[in-house]
């Protein structure tokens, strides 16, 4: 096999430059009339300019979604992009999709493209399920005769069997991402680009979709991956792409990729934390001493967190976090709030969080630990791995599941 | 090139994304290989129709039957409009019908883009097939519409021949009519929503400005190649008379019209491409 056939994927300077006017929606004739009479020669000059997208060159009234990224992926990558919101991974998404085009440069694709930017696009409520698995399947880009071969096993993935011939409007929201979903899980492409679609339905299968992932990339094919979900990007990716502002500022292991993300949305020196190793969470447990990652709202849950230091660390204080799905923040226990400013020296350590009562909804959650040391001027903060926590209980909408007692006269 | 091509892992595809430059032709293969979609889009628009209405399919046939019949009360009984010695109603039928299927492809290919504006934005296939499948979908109310045509002509007489096959080429001319204005249409629409305001009135203008209540000989023979022009739906209508009544085959009326169609269609199949790239990120 040449160099040539182990790419998949090669980005060379890709920008894209949105007017701000684009994204302020679609205009009436008579407000383009106005516009043409006060500004004649801009808006002449637009028109002409607008086939290319390149828009007017006023630069207050642009904006660079996505800046000269360069790239290569390799056939067989898993690759997670991550950034902030509006640091371009949409756009990035949408030009390799051939949905939008670039404003300057090149990127080749090779292989067959699948692109799933949101689930159950296409679907159309009037329709049922089983007609709309194939309607979905079509806009996907599976042929009729692939749909029938693999619906059997999409109704059953979905598990709405019973509900086949019933429009999706009167699914519950629960079934209709199910159903979405799993119409996409079955699309085999050799690349497979994915945005954010993994925060659907109930813990259970958020689980399965994320195994299913999981599959799709131990198959050897070419995954693009946007989530603002760090632990599935962790568990799902080798690689990560960081963007920021338009403009790819780091790529490597994923590890080390997310690393440099958190970093950056911290601005902080690297000097210390580069001395602590090895921060890891090693177990949760539940009270009765089980070890499974599966809790209940109402359990107690005992989180062990363990790392290396080269140095002393003084002044030290802890964060323990616990972020949903979609990236909240729905813990986040504070040791320095508590007056709690531990030493270590060099050498081992081991830090226990116990929670009472977890209090979550049912969800898939992760949690990890923050450790930050104060060195007079600056403080440097350092995150453990972060480990999936799943939780199911009764569904009844809310973040959180905190004990009310109700009483009346 | 085709996200839809069967590829095997040594001949993989390539895929090259690059701004847009010039006037891009329509790429035939492309859409070759994405017919299963259209016909997706199709069955998806037949479908939906007439979902949630009493009535349902009966209403492809309600509407030309009550124009038809408001027609021959107004035009025929009260304002005396000839029919070329053909019973009204079904001289009126007989191009209310194509008509009909006219300005409802036209609606559904105009809206069409902005109709599915979430699918714009999240999936790629070529972006024709919106406006394409909205020409197609009307055919299934203009097939059942076309069984009262027939039951007219049994109750008249006049008994369908051969002949009528010949409405197969103008049913054809119509769509690829349809499909230039409807590409024109839906492309400006998505940035310009006057269109949705535009499209209802200027069916109603061109019912009138056809030959729909009167025969065609009702424009003077010197003018009849600038009517054929301005408005090419005059020969298509008459070539559909002819074939369903036998009335004057239609003549150089219909080569204007013919030639006036292929403007539309290729002008409009252009500026469609031309502005395809922006869609996703205007609409």
């Amino acid at each position: 096999m040449t160099a040539m056939n182990d790419i998949a994927i090669r980005v060379e300077n890709l920008s894209k430059l949105y007017r701000i006017g684009q994204f302020a929606g679609y205009k009436t004739i008579r407000e383009t009339l106005t516009d043409a009479m006060i500004a004649p020669l801009r808006r002449l000059r637009r028109t002409e300019d607008r086939g290319r997208e390149t828009g007017d060159s006023d630069p207050s009234n642009t904006i660079w979604a996505l800046k000269d990224v360069s790239f290569e992926i390799k056939r067989g990558e898993a690759v997670g992009i991550i950034g902030r919101n509006g640091s371009g991974k949409s756009t990035l998404l949408k030009i390799l999709s051939r949905i939008t085009a670039p404003t300057e440069g090149y990127a080749e694709i090779h292989g067959r493209v699948g692109s799933l930017l949101e689930v159950g696009t296409g679907f159309h409520p009037e329709l049922t399920g089983r007609e709309n698995i194939y309607l979905n399947g079509a806009v996907l880009g599976m042929k009729k005769t692939e749909v029938e071969r693999k619906f059997d096993e999409i109704v059953a993935f979905a598990e709405i069997e019973k509900f086949l011939e019933t429009p999706v409007k009167r699914y519950s929201s629960g079934m209709y991402v199910r159903l979405a979903f799993s119409v996409a899980a079955y699309l085999q492409p050799e690349i497979l680009l994915v945005d954010e679609v993994l925060a659907v339905g109930d813990a259970a299968f958020q689980k399965k979709c994320l195994g299913k992932m999981g599959d799709v990339t131990k198959t050897g094919r070419t995954v693009l991956f946007v989530s603002h979900n760090m632990a599935a990007i962790q568990s799902l990716c080798d690689v990560g792409i960081v963007l920021n502002n338009g403009k790819l500022t780091n790529k490597g292991p994923v590890g080390e990729a997310i690393y440099y993300y958190q970093d950056l949305l911290r601005h902080l020196d690297r000097s210390i934390l580069q001395s602590i190793r090895g921060m890891k969470v090693l177990t949760i447990r539940t009270t009765p001493g089980s070890n499974m990652n599966m809790f209940t709202p109402d359990a107690s849950l005992i989180a062990d967190m363990d790392f290396y230091t080269e140095y002393r660390l003084t002044k030290c204080y802890m964060n323990f976090i616990i972020e949903d799905s979609e990236g909240r923040l729905l813990i986040h226990s504070r040791s320095d709030m508590l007056d709690i400013w531990p030493t270590f020296d060099p050498g081992l350590h081991s830090v226990r969080v116990e929670v009472p009562r977890l209090g979550l909804r049912s969800g898939v959650y992760s949690l990890w630990f923050r450790l930050f040391v104060d060195s007079g001027e600056v403080t440097q903060m350092a995150d453990s791995e972060r480990i999936m926590l799943e939780v199911s209980g009764p569904q009844a909408g809310g973040l959180v599941d905190i004990p009310c007692h109700w009483s009346w006269t | 090139m085709d996200k839809v091509q069967q590829v095997n892992t040594t001949t993989a595809s390539v895929t090259v994304i690059r701004p847009p430059k010039g006037w891009i032709p329509i790429n035939l293969r492309e859409l070759w290989a994405y017919r299963e979609l259209l016909y997706f889009f199709t069955w998806r628009d037949i479908k939906v129709r007439y979902k949630q209405t009493v009535f349902g399919f009966a209403w492809a046939i309600i509407q030309p039957l009550f124009m038809m019949i408001i027609f021959s009360l107004f035009f025929s009984t009260l304002a005396k409009v000839p029919s070329e010695n053909i019973p009204y109603p079904l001289f009126s039928y007989a191009a209310v019908l194509p008509w009909t299927l006219f300005a409802e492809g036209l609606t559904r290919s105009s809206n069409s883009l902005v109709q599915d504006a979430n699918l714009l934005q999240k999936v790629y296939f070529p972006r024709l097939l919106m406006p394409i499948s909205g020409i197609l979908s009307p055919l299934v109310d203009f097939a059942i519409a076309f069984v009262v045509l027939i039951g007219l002509m049994l109750y008249y007489a006049y008994y369908p021949s051969v002949m009528m096959f010949l409405i197969l080429p103008f049913l054809l001319l119509e769509l690829l009519l349809a499909t230039g204005i409807g590409l024109w249409l839906s492309a400006i629409n998505v940035e310009y929503r006057d269109v949705r305001y535009a499209v209802p009135f200027l069916i109603q203008l061109g019912l009138f400005a056809s030959p729909v209540v009167y025969p065609v000989t009702f424009v003077p023979e010197r003018f009849q190649v600038v009517y054929g022009l301005i408005n090419p739906m005059a020969g298509i209508l008459e070539g559909f008379r002819w074939a369903i009544l036998d009335t004057k085959p239609p003549s150089n009326l219909l080569i204007a019209s013919v030639a006036i169609i292929l403007v539309i269609l290729i002008s409009g199949a252009f500026y469609f491409r031309r502005r395809e790239k922006a869609f996703a990120d205007v609409v």
